[in-house]
């Protein structure tokens, strides 16, 4: 399979067309697993009693917001690299699903912050570093809307979204450079979950979900944006 | 759970209804994109 043949917009809008319905199917799947063990499985946690529950949310969605960032900067880097025109339509399909990842991590978070730790928010590393999070994707957006010409659009939405890479370890070490209020990561990979198996199944469930959802509305967006440019 | 009703079900309805509202303005979007 030469994937090439997919680099140009022409080419990827009927492929995007044809698996994006598949990974909403199994993004509808998993969340109702997900929602399942989480709900009906994993049991009620000991300290935080049921409110624990909106980590099966606020965990993955927080995730995705920074990987969905990754992937966008990559996507906005091959393009100012080799100049290819469907880069910057993938990074510009990737930014709202992110920022609305973003907000999601941030309004979960907020909820479950208020009834463990008292309150809704506070400025701590972590949290300011995932609001900085969503500035930069709203940034990208209001960037990119701003200036009429496609390429240049995706060129000027390329470099911000190349240097707000700088923000996504800083979001991922925050919890261990600083002293922040928010705690360390549930799950690592070099030392495992610090949960019970249940509540680990639901997490990953949910996770798995929120990744097939972002690539299935990123993949229609884009067959969007090819044709909104004519390109298709 | 009635304690922390309103967190956790504040928390899990927004959410559901920022990937409804995504999904209704993709939609209306792709609508837009094919006429």
């Amino acid at each position: 399979m030469n994937w090439f043949w997919y680099a140009s917009p022409q080419t990827f809008y009927p492929l995007a067309g044809r698996v994006a319905p598949w990974f909403g199917f199994a993004a509808a799947l998993l969340a109702a697993a997900g929602l399942y063990v989480g709900f009906f499985v994993a049991p009620t946690d000991a300290q935080q009693g049921e409110v624990y529950r909106v980590i099966f949310i606020h965990v993955p969605a927080a995730w995705l917001s920074m990987f969905i960032y990754l992937v966008m900067a990559g996507w906005a880097a091959l393009g100012l690299a080799f100049n290819t025109r469907l880069s910057g339509m993938m990074a510009s399909a990737l930014a709202p699903t992110g920022a609305l990842f973003t907000f999601i991590a941030l309004w979960t978070g907020s909820l479950w912050g208020r009834p463990t730790w008292g309150t809704y928010w506070v400025w701590d590393a972590r949290l300011t570093s995932e609001l900085v999070l969503l500035f930069l994707y709203l940034g990208f957006i209001a960037l990119q809307a701003a200036i009429d010409d496609p390429r240049r659009a995706d060129r000027a939405g390329a470099l911000l979204a190349i240097v707000g890479v700088v923000n996504i370890p800083i979001i991922h070490y925050s919890v261990v450079w600083w002293n922040t209020l928010h705690q360390g990561a549930s799950v690592s990979v070099t030392k495992g979950a610090s949960m019970q198996s249940q509540m680990l199944t639901a997490m990953l469930l949910m996770a798995l979900a929120f990744w097939m959802y972002s690539i299935a509305v990123s993949l229609v967006r884009v067959r969007c944006i090819i044709r909104e440019r004519g390109e298709a | 759970m009635s304690d922390y009703a309103f967190y956790l079900w504040g928390a899990y309805s927004v959410t559901f209804v920022c990937l409804v509202l995504e999904i209704v303005f993709l939609l209306k979007r792709k609508r837009e994109a094919k006429a």
